[in-house]
């Protein structure tokens, strides 16, 4: 049950495959985020779902109904691109009702549908412009409408911030939370950005070299990664990782890691590095320590001064160290 | 940079560089519209002189238009280049379409196949060609020249054209595809408007050669109902005798279509050349 069943996906592009089995299961109106590095296979899995490309075997089902050999217009999704990809000589509005119209819905249920997206979007004025004439961050709202006022079982996001500046990212990521609390709808969004994934998703797809790697609620995965993968993808600044000789752990454990935020600055301690940089953000202080040729970061709340090249001793509970074996695996007390 | 753009000498040197490539480039239109206005003694004793009240004739527009049919001719020009270029560009398009946009078995060696075209003249293949067209009854029409001037035109078109649909953002043609639109509506409605650039760059490479071609005209179709403008012209070209104002009035007179289109096109062409170059 659920809005949608991904079953044993297979893909590959002649010899390289980039998608190797993968399983998963969507409830209806969650907010699901595949994230990777790029080329792990997320954008090509968002396609697949979307069937604007056909997977080498499995099923997709769309709201228990098997979609592998529908068109992309008739599987009741609806897309939004990382470069917007509007129709450049259609108007605003025309753009938006270009979907329903090919579907042949009625005059009236296409104005009112796209009276309702430009309602929410706050496009009301542009309906009338090109895409040319408007800017960046109101174009991708205008990609969004598009998608709106098609009234899809599930919104696909492929990248949709990537194109944008930093504040502006800000503002359409919580546009984006808003509009999927407002609609209920479920989301697939892709991204290489964990921190849009952390800050959006009910339940994040870690993805590397074609396969899932843990899938889990934001909290989940930062307070129990599977493996060291997602241990370093999620939280920023990233874990830390050192070889397991440092905290003298039993043989199995090749690598332990710490969160920049789960260590502390002391004056005594085991472990002892040299301060080599400094990051002054403000309401954070990033602190790096070179531990025996490794580096360390910590994360220090608020404005810390040190000197660089002064000996320092780390400390941090044991509670907050994650082991891992030689195979990358976590190893759970 | 600014610098060197300022520079005077640079941009004397610059002008004087285009001017003189405009200058050989112009001559002989020139010369051949201004000594359409002469008598024929003027043009052979000072042919670089502009005609004057003695001189000034236009006996050979009057030759032109009298002798030969030559509205008849025009419009097998007007035709045939018209005709072909329309579907140089539609087949050319569609065919840099498929291969731009489809992943299929043997897609590299169709485009290499359809390049080979480049490089090959296709007046190679004239007695082939020949041998076709009777054999298929169509010696003397216009659709004898129709067919080869598209087989002639369609290499280079579609590989100029698969390079620029390979630009074509495939966002824009997924969001179509997620909006129903089928693949036709996509390539005439999304895709050919965005390489209209590069369609105006093919056009114009083709237009000149066809409308200004002797070699298949006179081949394939020499008749009087089927002659081309530049065929029709070379009446006035004997052996012993040459009519020289009714030569100079009839190759002025066929610039003017040539030049009508190229207007049109031109300002597409610009673009077309110039795009990627400047942002």
């Amino acid at each position: 049950m659920g809005s949608l069943s991904l079953r044993n996906i297979h893909k590959s592009f002649g010899s390289v495959e980039v998608l190797k089995d993968i399983n998963l299961e969507v409830d209806e109106g969650e907010f699901v985020i595949f994230v990777g590095p790029s080329g792990c296979g997320k954008s090509t899995l968002l396609r697949i779902i979307a069937g604007l490309e056909d997977a080498s075997s499995g099923d997709v089902l769309i709201a228990d109904q098997r979609v592998n050999t529908l068109p992309p217009s008739n599987r009741g999704i609806a897309m939004v691109f990382q470069t917007y990809a509007l129709y450049p000589h259609l108007s605003v509005r025309k753009n938006m009702s270009l979907g329903l119209k090919q579907a042949k819905q009625p005059t009236k249920y296409i104005t009112e549908r796209v009276n309702l997206a430009a309602d929410m979007l706050e496009l009301t004025p542009y309906l009338d412009r090109r895409p040319a004439e408007l800017s960046g961050g109101q174009r991708q709202r205008v990609a969004i409408g598009r998608a709106i006022v098609r009234n899809p079982k599930l919104f696909l996001f492929d990248e949709p911030l990537s194109n944008l500046d930093a504040a502006l990212r800000v503002n359409t990521r919580l546009e984006i939370a808003r509009l999927h609390r407002e609609l209920e709808t479920t989301i697939i969004y892709v991204t290489h950005d964990q921190v849009e994934a952390m800050t959006l998703a009910d339940k994040i797809v870690v993805m590397q070299n074609g396969r899932i790697e843990q899938v889990g609620s934001p909290m989940e995965l930062y307070n129990d990664p599977d493996n060291i993968f997602v241990a370093g993808f999620i939280g920023s600044p990233a874990m830390n990782f050192f070889s397991a000789r440092l905290l003298e752990m039993p043989e199995n454990i090749k690598t332990a890691g710490l969160r920049p935020e789960a260590i502390s600055i002391k004056k005594s301690g085991k472990i002892s590095g040299e301060i080599s940089h400094l990051e002054h953000l403000g309401a954070d202080t990033n602190v790096y320590i070179d531990v025996e040729g490794e580096l360390i970061t910590v994360r220090l709340f608020g404005q810390r001064d040190y000197e660089i090249g002064s000996t320092v001793y780390l400390g941090f509970s044991d509670d907050d160290v994650f082991i891992f074996d030689e195979a990358g695996r976590r190893v759970r007390n | 940079m600014n610098k060197v753009r300022h520079n005077p000498l640079n941009i004397f040197a610059a002008h004087a560089a285009l001017l003189t490539y405009t200058v050989i480039a112009l001559f002989p239109v020139i010369v051949i519209l201004v000594n359409s206005f002469k008598t024929r003694r003027s043009i052979f004793r000072d042919p670089l002189a502009l005609p004057n009240t003695d001189t000034f004739t236009l006996i050979g527009y009057e030759t032109v238009l009298k002798q030969g049919d030559y509205f008849l001719y025009f419009q097998n020009s007007m035709i045939v280049t018209v005709a072909s270029l329309f579907f140089i560009l539609l087949f050319g398009s569609m065919a840099a379409f498929a291969l731009s946009e489809y992943r299929f078995k043997g897609n590299t060696l169709m485009a290499l196949y359809l390049a080979i075209g480049i490089m090959i003249p296709i007046r190679l293949g004239t007695i082939s060609i020949l041998q076709i067209m009777v054999a298929s009854g169509l010696v003397n029409t216009l659709t004898a020249l129709i067919l080869v001037y598209i087989a002639q035109g369609l290499p280079l078109a579609v590989f100029i054209l698969s390079e620029f649909m390979r630009q074509v953002s495939a966002d824009l043609k997924d969001a179509g595809r997620i909006d129903g639109l089928s693949e036709y509506r996509i390539f005439f409605v999304l895709v050919l408007p965005l390489v209209r650039p590069a369609m105006a760059t093919v056009a114009v490479f083709n237009m000149i050669p066809i409308w200004n071609d002797l070699w298949f005209p006179l081949i394939l179709a020499p008749g009087e109902a089927t002659k081309t403008l530049t065929l029709g012209s070379q009446i006035f070209i004997g052996q012993f005798v040459t009519d020289w104002n009714a030569v100079l009035s009839g190759l002025s007179m066929a610039i003017l279509p040539v030049m009508i289109l190229y207007v049109i096109f031109s300002r597409q062409l610009i673009r077309g050349i110039t795009s990627g170059a400047v942002k």
